[in-house]
C-alpha cells in the first residue's frame, strides 16, 4: 500500500512575487477550503515535506535558496509551480535580476497557472503531484529492488 | 591495631618523603607508589576489620595528645603569623581563642573523663576510609600527571610540586584521622588539620585571587573549628564526655543540642552549606587535584561525615530540624544557581554543594531509611564527582578553556574524554545511576517522614538539576559525528585514574545493593535497633539494573544497524542560507556570517546577583533563629 | 503470559494513542469549523513516514531517537503492568532526555532552540509529576500502581489538588498550546519544528510513534487518579480521561502560545501552590 498519496506534506517557497499567490496558498488551509481534509500539512521544513510549493518567480538571490531547500526535501519529492510567475517568470520575467520560472533551477512537475491562481487551482495541482509522487515512489522501489536483485 | 596505626601514618610518611626529594622523576615514583599502597592498605584495613568492626586505646595515649598540642601550638602560631602579615585579622582571632581554649581543656579536663576507645572502626568508617584511600589515592595519581601540564601551561606560577604533593598526602592521613578518631580532641585535631592543608593547596598558585580565596576558605573553617572546640568543651565541662560514640548515645534534651548545634555548625562551614558555602566556590582557583579532592572524597565530605554521625541526636529535635532545613535551602538555591554557570568548575561546585546540602537533610532528618540515602549518596557523590573534576582537568588542558559552550569541540579532540565526562554527568542524575537511586530513596524517606517542606524543596532543585546537567551533555555530543582532529594524547597518569574512576561509577550502580547489605544495613540495624529493610524493593532495584544495562547494550546493538543502513547527508536546516558546511550562513547585504550556538543561562532568573544573596541570608536567619531559641530554652532552664 | 502481555502492550499502545491523536485532529479541525482530516491520518503520516527515504546531517542524532523511545515504551510497561509509578517518572525523563540530547546532536539552530526549549519544559512539569507521584504514594502508602487501583478509595478524593495540577502540566508534556514552545504538533510551525527539524522518514516516524506511547502514559496517569477496587469505577477513570483529554483539546484551541518565561512560572506556582497545599492537608489528617 502507498500512503504518501494520503498524507502530502507541504514546503511553501515564495520568491520573487506580489504575494498573491502566497495569500491564496494559505486561503487553501482555512475552513472555506480546509486541505487538512486530504492530509495535507503545511509543515515549514524542507526535511518533512513531500511536496515544494514554489509562488513568485525565481532571482539570482534566491537560487542556492531554492536548491538547498530541494536537496534537503526526502525522495520521492515533486515540485508545483504555482502561479504564471513560478511558471514563466510572469510580470517580473523582464527584471534585470529575475531568472525566470521556478523551472529555470528546479525539475518542475506541475505547473498550476493564473494570477493570482486560485485556491481550488492550487488544490487541483497538490492532487496532480500525488499522482506524480506516488509513480515515483513507484520507480523508486523498482529500481531499488532491481539493485538489490543484481546484487544477489 | 597496628594496621589501623599505619594507614593513618603511612600517609603522612609518605608526604615527608614527597616534600624532602627534590627529584621530579623519583618523586612521581614516589607518589604513584604511595598512592597505590594507600589505597591498598585502605582495602586491606576494610576487610581485615569490616566483619566485627573494631575499637581500641592506643598505648600512650598521652604521648599522642602531647605531640597534637604541639602541632596545635604551632599551627596557631602559623596562623597568626600569616594572619597578620596578611592583615587578615579574623582568622588570628579565631585560632587565638581555638588554640588556647583546646590546650586548656586538654591540659586540665581531658583525662579525667572518659575511658572511651580512642579509635572505633565501624561499618560506617570502613566505607569512609575506602572512599578516601581508594578516591583520594586515585586524585594523587592524577596529580602527578596534571601538575606536568599544569607548569608548562602556567609559566608564571612557581612551582612548589613537592609542597603540593605533600600536603596531599597528609590531607589523607587527616582523613583516615578523622573517620577513625573516636576521641572529639583527636577529631578536631584531624579537622582543624584539614582546614590547614585545604589552606595551603587552595593557595598554590600564590596569586592575589588564590591567596585571598585562601584565606577565605581558612577563616571559614576556622570559625567552624571554634564552635567544635566550643563544643567539645561544652561536652566535657557539663557532662564530663570526651567520646563520639558516649556522645551519640545521649538523649536529645535541650542541654545536649547546645554541642549538638555547635558541632552542626562546624559540619555545615566544612560541607559548605549555605551561609558558608563561598569558600567552596573560592577554592575553584586551585589546581584540578585539589578541587577534586576537596569536593569529593575528603574536606567536605568530613563535614557530612559529622551529621552522620550526629544522626541519632538530630532526628526530630530542634536542631535537627534547623540542619534539615539549611540542608533543603542550599540544595534547592544551589542547584537553581547551577543554571546560570557556564564554567564548568563552577557548576561542578555548586553540584557538589546541593548534593552535601541533601546528604546533610538526609542525614538530618534522622529516619533509617533517610540515613540509608545519606550514606549511599556520599558514596556515589565521591565517585562521580572525582570523575568529573579529574575529566574537566584533563580537558582544560585539551582545549584550553573550561567553559562549557567551549566543550562542543572536545568530542573532536579526544572522544575517550567526551565518553569518561558523559559517564560522570550520567552518574550525577540520570535514571538508572548511583546519585538518582538515593534521591528516590531521599523521597520515599522524607515522605515516610512527613516532611512536606523539603520534599517540594527536593522537586523543584531535582529538575533544575536536570536542566543544567542535560544541556552540558548537550554540549558534549553536539559535535560527535565529526571526524577527529589531531592526536591529542593525555598522560597515562591522568588517564588510568578518570578509567578506574569512570569504571567505579558505573560497577558503583551493579554494586549498591551488596553495599547496602553488607555495609549499611549493619550499620542502620546498630544505630537503631531491630532489623532494617531496604527503602527501595527488591524489584525496583531490578528494573533499575535492567535499564542500566540496557544503556550499556543498546549503543553496541546499533553498530549493526549503522553498518546497513547508510543515508543521504544533507546539510542542516537554516531557512535554506546554509553556507554549506554548516557552519556558517548567508546573511543579509551577502555577508557570511559565523553560526554560533549557545546553551540557555537565564541569568536574570537564576543568576547568582538574584539568588545569592537571599538564599544566604534566609540560611543565615534559621541558623540565628534556632541558636537564639536554643540558648533561650538553656536559659529557662 | 507476561512476555504475552508486555507484546500486547507494546503493540495496542500505539494503536491507541494513534486513534486519540486523529481524534484529536478531527475535534481540533471541528473547532475551527473544518471538516479535518480522517481519524486514521496519524497513521497514514506514520506509515508514509516509513516508506520515506531518511536523510540525515550526521550519522549520530537518530541513534538517540531510538534509545528515546526504548526508554518511552519501557515506561509504558511499567505502568500498564502496575509497576512502580516512581520508577515510571524516572525512566519517563530518561527517555525524555535522550529525545533532547538527540536535538542537541543535531547541532543546528532550529534543533537547538527546540532542545532548550524542551528542557525548560521538563523543568517546568518535572516537579508537578514527582509531587503526583509522591502524593499517590503518600495516600496510598504504595509506589505500585497494582496496589493503587485495588484500594477502596479512589485517590482522586485525597488529591484533588495534586490531581488539577497535574491537568495543568499535562498540556506541556502532551504539546499543547500555550505551552507548546519546543514544538507543536501537527500544523503548527513553531522554530520549524523544534528538535524534530533534522529528522525525516523512519526517525521523525519513531518520534510521531514516541508520542503516541507517551500520550496513551499521561492518561494512564490520569486513570490511576481514579481507579479503585470497584470495577464501576474503571468505567469513571476511563470517562475521566476522556474528559482530560477533551480539556486538553479545547485549551490547545483556545489560546494562544506563552514566552517560557511565563510557562516557567506558571508552573511552578501551579505546582507550588496546589502540590504542596495538598500535601501539607494530607499530612494534617494522617
Amino acid at each position: 500500500m502507498n500512503f504518501i498519496k494520503k498524507s502530502p506534506w507541504i514546503l511553501h517557497y515564495d520568491g520573487s512575487s506580489c504575494n498573491g499567490c502566497d495569500i491564496e496558498v494559505l486561503a487553501c488551509l482555512t475552513p472555506l477550503y480546509d486541505v487538512e481534509r486530504f492530509g495535507v500539512i503545511n509543515t515549514g521544513n524542507p526535511k518533512h515535506a513531500d511536496i515544494l510549493l514554489i509562488t513568485g518567480s525565481v532571482n539570482e538571490q534566491n537560487i542556492p535558496v531554492v536548491k538547498q531547500l530541494y536537496e534537503q526535501m526526502a525522495e520521492p519529492r515533486v515540485v508545483v509551480a504555482v502561479g504564471i510567475c513560478a511558471a514563466t517568470g510572469g510580470i517580473f520575467s523582464e527584471c534585470y535580476n529575475v531568472v525566470g520560472g521556478a523551472d529555470k533551477v528546479l525539475p518542475v512537475d506541475v505547473y498550476v497557472p493564473g494570477c493570482a491562481a486560485r485556491p481550488e487551482a492550487v488544490i487541483d495541482g497538490v492532487m496532480r503531484a500525488l499522482a506524480i509522487l506516488e509513480e515515483k515512489q513507484k520507480t523508486a522501489r523498482c529500481k531499488k529492488g532491481t539493485q538489490e536483485g543484481a546484487g544477489v | 591495631m597496628s594496621w589501623i596505626a599505619a594507614l593513618i601514618l603511612f600517609p603522612a610518611l609518605a608526604s615527608v618523603l614527597l616534600f624532602v626529594i627534590r627529584k621530579d622523576r623519583l618523586r612521581n615514583a614516589v607518589c604513584w607508589g604511595s598512592s597505590l599502597i594507600t589505597a591498598a592498605l585502605s582495602v586491606w584495613v576494610t576487610y581485615r576489620y569490616f566483619g566485627m568492626g573494631v575499637s581500641f586505646s592506643f598505648p600512650g595515649e598521652g604521648a599522642i595528645d602531647s605531640f597534637m598540642m604541639a602541632v596545635e601550638v604551632l599551627a596557631a602560631a602559623y596562623i597568626i603569623f600569616v594572619g597578620i602579615k596578611n592583615k587578615k585579622y579574623l582568622i588570628c582571632l579565631f585560632a587565638a581563642i581555638q588554640t588556647p581554649l583546646m590546650l586548656w581543656f586538654e591540659l586540665t579536663r581531658a583525662h579525667e573523663s572518659g575511658a572511651a576507645a580512642g579509635i572505633v572502626f565501624d561499618k560506617l568508617s570502613a566505607i569512609m576510609v575506602l572512599v578516601i584511600g581508594v578516591i583520594g589515592s586515585l586524585i594523587c595519581i592524577y596529580a602527578v600527571g596534571y601538575m606536568r601540564g599544569y607548569h608548562i601551561h602556567h609559566e608564571d606560577y612557581k612551582e612548589r610540586k613537592a609542597f603540593f604533593f605533600s600536603i596531599l598526602f597528609v590531607f589523607l592521613s587527616a582523613m583516615f584521622g578523622l573517620v577513625l578518631s573516636n576521641k572529639l580532641t583527636w577529631l578536631h585535631f584531624c579537622w582543624e588539620l584539614t582546614t590547614l592543608c585545604s589552606f595551603f593547596l587552595i593557595g598554590y598558585t600564590q596569586t592575589p585571587q588564590a591567596k585571598n580565596n585562601a584565606f577565605r576558605a581558612l577563616a571559614i573553617n576556622l570559625g567552624g573549628g571554634l564552635a567544635f572546640a566550643a563544643g567539645i568543651v561544652f561536652l566535657g565541662l557539663r557532662f564530663n564526655i570526651s567520646a563520639l560514640s558516649e556522645f551519640i548515645a545521649m538523649k536529645p534534651e535541650t542541654v545536649v543540642l547546645v554541642p549538638v548545634i555547635l558541632l552542626c555548625i562546624a559540619a555545615l562551614t566544612k560541607s559548605a552549606q549555605l551561609p558558608f558555602s563561598s569558600w567552596l566556590l573560592g577554592a575553584m582557583v586551585a589546581p584540578t587535584p585539589t578541587s577534586a579532592l576537596l569536593h569529593s572524597s575528603t574536606m567536605v565530605k568530613a563535614g557530612v561525615y559529622l551529621v552522620i554521625r550526629l544522626t541519632p541526636l538530630l532526628g526530630s529535635s530542634a536542631a535537627g530540624k534547623t540542619v534539615t532545613l539549611i540542608g533543603g535551602i542550599t540544595f534547592l538555591a544551589t542547584s537553581l544557581l547551577a543554571i546560570s554557570q557556564s564554567d564548568a568548575k563552577k557548576i561542578l561546585a555548586y553540584s557538589t554543594i546541593a548534593n552535601l546540602g541533601l546528604i546533610v537533610t538526609c542525614a538530618s532528618v534522622g529516619t533509617q531509611e533517610a540515613l540509608w540515602a545519606a550514606i549511599l549518596l556520599l558514596i556515589f557523590h565521591a565517585i562521580s564527582k572525582s570523575l568529573l573534576f579529574l575529566a574537566v582537568g584533563s580537558i582544560e588542558h585539551q582545549i584550553g578553556s573550561r567553559n562549557v559552550e567551549d566543550m562542543d569541540i572536545l568530542m573532536r579532540v579526544s572522544r575517550k574524554l567526551s565518553i569518561y565526562m558523559l559517564i560522570g554527568i550520567a552518574g550525577m542524575f540520570l535514571a538508572p545511576f548511583g546519585m538518582l537511586i538515593s534521591k528516590w530513596a531521599a523521597m520515599k524517606a522524607f515522605i515516610d517522614s512527613d516532611n512536606i517542606l523539603i520534599i517540594i524543596m527536593l522537586v523543584y532543585g531535582s529538575s533544575a538539576t536536570l536542566f543544567y546537567w542535560t544541556k552540558w551533555m548537550g554540549k558534549l555530543i553536539s559535535n560527535a559525528n565529526r571526524k577527529a582532529e589531531g592526536h591529542h594524547t593525555f598522560h597515562i597518569t591522568e588517564e588510568v585514574p578518570i578509567f578506574v574512576q569512570a569504571a567505579l561509577t558505573v560497577a558503583a550502580c551493579f554494586c549498591f545493593p551488596v553495599v547496602s547489605r553488607y555495609a549499611i544495613m549493619p550499620y542502620l540495624s546498630g544505630l537503631f535497633g531491630g532489623s532494617a529493610a531496604m527503602p527501595i524493593g527488591t524489584n525496583d532495584v531490578n528494573i533499575m539494573l535492567i535499564m542500566l544495562s540496557m544503556l550499556l547494550l543498546l549503543p553496541l546493538g546499533f553498530f549493526s544497524i549503522y553498518k546497513n543502513d547508510h543515508r543521504r547527508i544533507v546539510p542542516v536546516y537554516m531557512g535554506g542560507e546554509n553556507a554549506g558546511d554548516n557552519k556558517a550562513f548567508n546573511g543579509a547585504l551577502g555577508k557570511t556570517r559565523k553560526l554560533e550556538l549557545r546553551n540557555w543561562y537565564m541569568e536574570k532568573y537564576f543568576g547568582s546577583a538574584k539568588l545569592t544573596y537571599w538564599s544566604d541570608t534566609l540560611c543565615a536567619a534559621i541558623l540565628c533563629v534556632s541558636v537564639i531559641m536554643l540558648v533561650l530554652g538553656v536559659m529557662g532552664l | 503470559m507476561i512476555a504475552l502481555e508486555i507484546l500486547a502492550i507494546i503493540i495496542l499502545t500505539p494503536l491507541v494513542g494513534g486513534l486519540l491523536t486523529g481524534a484529536d485532529r478531527v475535534i481540533s479541525a471541528r473547532m475551527q469549523g473544518r471538516k479535518g482530516p480522517p481519524v486514521l491520518q496519524p497513521f497514514y503520516d506514520v506509515f508514509k513516514l516509513f516508506q520515506k527515504e531518511s536523510i540525515e546531517v550526521n550519522t549520530m542524532h537518530r541513534f538517540y531517537v531510538y534509545i528515546s523511545i526504548i526508554f518511552v515504551i519501557f515506561t509504558v510497561i511499567i505502568v500498564l503492568l502496575g509497576g512502580d509509578v516512581l520508577l515510571a517518572v524516572f525512566a519517563l525523563t530518561l527517555g525524555s532526555i535522550f529525545f533532547v540530547l538527540g536535538g542537541y546532536a543535531s547541532n543546528s539552530p532550529y534543533s537547538l532552540i527546540g532542545s532548550e526549549r524542551e528542557l525548560l519544559q521538563m523543568m517546568s512539569y518535572e516537579p508537578m509529576l514527582l509531587l503526583a507521584s509522591l502524593g499517590l504514594y503518600y495516600v496510598n502508602n504504595s509506589f505500585y500502581i497494582k496496589d493503587i487501583i485495588s484500594g477502596d478509595t479512589p485517590a482522586i478524593l485525597f488529591l484533588p489538588g495534586i490531581f488539577a495540577g497535574f491537568v495543568f502540566i499535562l498540556t506541556f508534556k502532551l504539546r499543547k498550546s500555550p505551552v507548546d514552545l519546543s514544538m507543536s504538533h501537527h500544523g503548527h510551525q513553531e522554530i520549524v519544528k523544534g528538535i524534530t527539524t533534522e529528522y525525516s522518514g523512519k526517525d521523525l516516524a519513531i518520534i510521531e510513534i514516541t508520542h503516541w506511547y507517551e500520550t496513551v502514559l499521561v492518561l494512564a496517569f490520569v486513570y490511576i487518579f481514579f481507579a479503585v477496587k470497584d470495577p464501576v469505577s474503571h468505567v469513571w477513570a476511563v470517562l475521566a480521561c476522556v474528559v482530560v483529554y477533551f480539556l486538553e483539546i479545547l485549551v490547545d484551541n483556545g489560546s494562544a502560545r506563552v514566552k517560557w518565561q511565563l510557562a516557567l512560572k506558571s508552573s511552578w506556582i501551579v505546582t507550588g501552590i496546589v502540590g504542596a497545599v495538598n500535601l501539607v492537608v494530607i499530612s494534617l489528617f494522617r
